[in-house]
């Protein structure tokens, strides 16, 4: 298996970039690799151009002002583990990037291209919704923020433009004590999941909820938000029961099924994927406060 | 399809340096095995999964199915060739691996030692438990894995003594 012959470009600036993108035709962009290679390798994609971002100046960074966070699009997922700087501020990012491959593959992989894979179990994914992040894009006629509840358009399909390229996501950060809990099924350490949770609780003074943002990834093409748990909780004294009770209804959730996972396993592990982040996250939040 | 473009690279091997002229689409493993003659790097999915052709670039172990060898112009990359210290000596972890029959046919060891090499580093007295998530993306149809943790918990302790 080797890659189909294309033609390769390495530019330094991001202008650079979004020219060749604009005026090429069946280009791609390649970034991590991790990814696009092992499909270039069996080529399921045969592009007439390859775009290598790994180059380009100015996208590979985590840097923060006030409570807002911006991560290049480039930024290795190795990086973002180990960043002193997330695990402060969007402490869930590292949590779920411990499910997400190997050491070997967080070594190259890139925040930017998990995004735009897209692939409807990533954990970047589900946690970018659950932290309603900003996507920033840049294309020909300049800039624009895509807001992450606008971002997958369907399966495997980012709003981004075909001559558009992600150059940061930009998050809000939770106040300083919340909890975060990131729960994920899979066959083995390392393998996408088959249905994950992403959860965030921030209490109030009285012990009750205050805020609450729940998802699960992989359960159909785009993150699942469950917006009517996050309103339930609000107000709530959490304990393991009332989220066992708000999310039993996630068993009656629509669910992908294919040759390996059928629908309905998917469905049994909604609920039980759902509570679970969701007891990290209080367990966590407690925590902070004593 | 506009034929093959071609580049020029220089990529330090095992701290030698190779100038090549390659092929765009050249992946680094292929590279290594064909133009740099290094057949220790091993070659088994060519799409990331088995972790075989697992090298170190610049110090960060990675899949070398998934790198093209253009992105590794200027760049340091370590091999299995490389890691013993001399012709009659064994490093720690080949050392730890053959005492413990952490190999049979050997074909995923390279990956599993470069690896090792980085995570051993970093975190000098993992548990058993976290050597497995470390080694999750190694497969092995031989050993049945245990050995290979037995051997990369013995080579822990000989690194952390080599290095007191
Ligand atoms: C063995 C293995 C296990 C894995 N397990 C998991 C897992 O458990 N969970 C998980 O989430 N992922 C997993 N992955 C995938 C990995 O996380 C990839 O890093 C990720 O999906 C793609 O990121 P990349 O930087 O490698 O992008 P690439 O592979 O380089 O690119 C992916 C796609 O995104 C496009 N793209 C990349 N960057 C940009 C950009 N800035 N703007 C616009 N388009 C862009 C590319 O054109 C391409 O279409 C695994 C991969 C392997 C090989
Ligand atoms: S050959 Fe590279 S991971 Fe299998
Ligand atoms: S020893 Fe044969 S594959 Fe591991």
């Amino acid at each position: 298996m080797k890659p189909p012959p294309f033609r390769y470009h390495d530019p330094r600036t991001l202008a650079e970039t979004v020219t060749l993108l604009g005026t090429l035709e069946n280009a791609k962009l390649l970034a991590g690799g991790q990814s696009l290679m092992p499909m270039l390798n069996m080529r399921f994609v045969l592009p007439d151009h390859l775009i290598d971002l790994n180059k380009v100046a100015g996208l590979a960074h985590v840097e923060a002002e006030g409570r807002t966070v911006r991560i290049g699009a480039m930024t290795r997922q190795r990086d973002l583990e180990r960043s002193a700087l997330l695990a402060a501020k969007l402490p869930i990012i590292p949590a779920a990037l411990a499910h997400v491959g190997h050491l070997q593959t967080r070594n190259r992989g890139t925040i930017g291209g998990s995004l735009s894979h897209l692939d409807p179990s990533a954990e970047l994914v589900t946690v970018c919704a659950a932290l309603d992040a900003t996507v920033t894009v840049a294309g020909p006629g300049g800039t624009r923020a895509i807001p992450f509840s606008e971002f997958p358009l369907g399966y495997m399909t980012p709003a981004t433009g075909l001559d558009e390229i992600v150059t940061e996501i930009v998050f809000e950060a939770w106040p300083a004590g919340h909890g975060f809990g990131f729960a994920e099924y899979a066959r083995r350490h390392g393998d996408f999941a088959i249905v994950s949770a992403a959860a965030l609780l921030a209490f109030r003074d009285d012990g009750r909820i205050g805020r609450a943002a729940l998802v699960l990834g992989g359960l159909e093409p785009v993150p699942t938000r469950l917006s009517a748990i996050e309103a339930a909780l609000a107000g709530e004294t959490p304990s393991e029961e009332l989220f066992a009770e708000l999310c039993r209804p996630c068993a009656e959730l629509e669910a992908m099924g294919d040759a390996l996972v059928p629908a309905s396993y998917r469905r049994h592990l909604a609920p039980v994927m759902a509570r679970r982040a969701l007891a990290r996250a209080a367990g966590i939040a407690a925590a902070a406060i004593h | 399809m506009q034929g093959s473009e071609r580049r020029a690279i220089s990529v330090s091997v095992n701290g030698s340096r190779h100038d090549r002229e390659v092929e765009v689409r050249l992946t680094l493993a292929d590279f290594l095995r064909h133009a740099v003659e290094l057949t220790g790097t091993h070659v088994g999915c060519e799409h990331g999964v088995c972790g075989a052709c697992t090298v170190l670039v610049d110090g960060l172990a990675v899949r070398s199915c998934l790198m093209l060898a253009v992105q590794a112009d200027g760049r340091e990359v370590a091999t299995i060739e490389g890691l013993a210290p001399g012709e009659d000596a064994l490093h720690p972890l080949q050392q730890a691996f053959k005492d413990h029959h952490g190999l049979q046919c050997g074909f995923c060891t390279p990956g599993i030692l470069a690896t090792l090499v980085e995570y051993l580093a970093e975190n000098p007295e993992p548990s058993e438990a976290e050597l497995k998530v470390a080694l999750s993306g190694n497969i092995c149809r031989c050993t049945g894995y245990r050995d290979i943790i037995a051997a990369a918990l013995d080579a822990a302790a000989r690194l952390r003594e080599a290095r007191a």
